[in-house]
Formats: structure tokens, C-alpha cells, sequence
């Protein structure tokens, strides 16, 4: 599997994710410069997270413009798996790839620790390992909005990947840090081959970072 | 010519920012608000000369980058 890494100006995640794979799967992401307009080959397109252009206009906005995009839109149509993590899924919602919007935290804090979440679809090329996973999160705008009639079909189309719990896989409003409509840490594309997600896999994903429970998600999208 | 935009968050969006600055008005003695939305103000200087054009024009950039149609409303003025 070849896994390919986008790298905006302001990605700080993009190393972080490409030694979670290289250590999981031994084979070694190809890093891939946001000007760049080719992501031939790849099994997997990863959206790190960080801070591209500084959050300027709204997160995710003007990164959604770069050239890179249009090859990462037209690779998910083509149904490659396409995860995008904390700023990564901003700039997915911003593509349009994804439903929804991500807004500033309900407490209007920069949100930093470790949150439990429970996979609400069981069987996606990404969720199907994860039960109830701890992973970091790290955002300021991380609450996701959607309409009414957004919300509606994202649920009944099993779109939505994963929701804030407690350690017993328990949601509700205790357990959301962010004020995220229904839980929501994490949803997929109609055809559920796009997840975007605010917690951090990657900051997860083996035991010398304190937890690995963020592992599965890259194992079962790697078929590892 | 120079336009004004105005980008709002649409009303069933929440706004803790507006919140806030509701309750340090009221914590000041400005007991007299009762809500603040707050939203962006931005200033393009472009070169048209036609102002159904521009409105047009500008119109397409609020709705591919300038503001966020789920969530946020515009409005163009052309001076």
C-alpha cells in the first residue's frame, strides 16, 4: 500500500502521521508538496493536521484551494481512501468532500488532552477495528455544525464515523468537549471512502506515545 | 471600485464569540443588549467597470472562498 502525505505551508502533523504508517505498515508514506498536481499511484491519501496558512480566513479555506486539491478530490471520486485529520478534515469540510462545518470550540478554548471515542459506523474501511479508542485532542474549531437536513442524512446514510464518549462508551454532553452537534468527532463521505476526524490517530498509534488505540484505524485502512 | 463585504453566521448557527462579548457588554453596564452576532468585515479594491459585473463576480468569490455557505450569509455593497 502506498500511502501519500499532503504537506501544506503550516502542516505540523505531516511527520507525525508519516512515522505512524512507516511504523505500522514498514513501508514509508511519499510526503507530497501542496503545489505539486499528481497523487498517481496512491492507496491512500492522508490530510495531516497543523495549521495551514495560518488559520487565515477560516481553517481549511485557503488550503482548499491549492493545486494538490483537485487531484485529492478527483482520487476520492475515484474511490481512493482519503483520511483527513484535525486541520485536515477543516480542509476536507472546505473541499466539500465532506458534509458539515467545523467552528470554534463552544467554550472558545484551545482544546488540548486526551478524549475516549466510540465508532459509530462499524464497518467502514476506516472504523471497522475501533471500538472505543483514547486519542489526543488539539483544536480550537473542532465543533461540527451541520444543518438539520445535513444532520438527517448523514445519519441515515451511516456517515458519521465516530462520536465523543467516556470510557465506557457512554455520549453525552459530559463527554463533549467541544459542543460538536450530536457527539460528532468524525464523519465519512456517501460513499465512505473520505473520513475526516478532529482526534489524532497518529498521536496515538503506538505504546511509547502512552496509548495505541489510534493503531486501528490506520491498520484497517492499510489492511495491516 | 471598491467593495464592501459582509459575512455573517446564518441564525441557527450558535456563536460563542457573540455570546461572550453580550455578557462583558452587560457585565460593563451595558444592560440594554441583549445578543451579539459577530461576523467579517472585508474591503476589495477591483479593477471593473461595470458594477453588475463586479456584484456578479464578487458574488462567486464569497460563494468559492470568501465565506462558508453552511454556516455563513453575504452581502456585496459597491461604492
Amino acid at each position: 500500500m502506498k500511502s501519500k502525505v499532503i504537506v501544506f505551508p503550516g502542516s505540523n502533523c505531516d511527520r507525525d502521521v508519516a512515522v505512524a504508517i512507516k511504523n505500522l505498515s514498514g513501508v514509508e508514506p511519499q510526503m507530497v508538496w501542496h503545489k505539486e498536481t499528481t497523487l498517481d499511484g496512491a492507496d491512500l491519501i492522508v490530510v495531516p493536521g497543523g495549521f495551514s496558512y495560518g488559520d487565515y480566513l477560516r481553517c481549511g479555506a485557503i488550503a482548499s484551494t491549492s493545486p494538490i486539491i483537485n487531484e485529492v478530490i478527483k482520487k476520492a471520486n475515484e474511490g481512493v481512501p482519503v483520511i483527513g485529520i484535525c486541520n485536515g478534515f477543516q480542509i476536507l469540510i472546505e473541499t466539500s468532500l465532506l458534509d458539515g462545518a467545523l467552528i470554534r470550540n463552544s467554550s472558545l478554548s484551545f482544546i488540548c488532552k486526551d478524549v475516549y471515542i466510540k465508532s459509530e459506523n462499524q464497518s467502514s474501511i476506516f472504523t471497522k477495528k475501533t471500538k472505543i479508542a483514547k486519542m489526543p485532542i488539539a483544536h480550537n474549531e473542532g465543533n461540527y455544525f451541520a444543518s438539520a437536513e445535513t444532520l438527517k442524512k448523514i445519519i441515515d446514510n451511516d456517515q458519521i464515523a465516530f462520536k465523543y464518549c467516556n470510557d465506557q462508551g457512554e455520549v453525552n454532553s459530559v463527554s463533549n468537549p467541544n459542543g460538536s452537534i450530536n457527539n460528532i468527532a468524525g464523519i465519512l463521505n456517501d460513499k465512505k471512502n473520505v473520513l475526516g476526524l478532529m482526534p489524532h490517530p497518529e498521536r496515538a498509534a503506538e505504546k511509547a506515545l502512552g496509548c495505541d488505540d489510534g493503531k486501528h484505524i490506520f491498520e484497517s485502512v492499510l489492511s495491516i | 471600485m471598491l467593495a464592501k463585504i459582509h459575512i455573517t453566521l446564518k441564525k441557527d448557527v450558535l456563536d460563542p464569540q457573540g455570546k461572550v462579548v453580550a455578557n462583558s457588554l452587560n457585565t460593563l453596564g451595558f444592560d440594554t443588549v441583549e445578543d451579539v452576532r459577530q461576523g467579517k468585515y472585508i474591503e476589495l479594491t477591483i479593477n471593473e467597470n461595470d458594477k453588475n459585473t463586479a456584484k456578479k463576480k464578487l458574488s462567486e468569490m464569497c460563494e468559492k472562498l470568501l465565506a462558508n455557505l453552511v454556516i455563513e450569509d453575504y452581502s456585496v455593497e459597491i461604492e
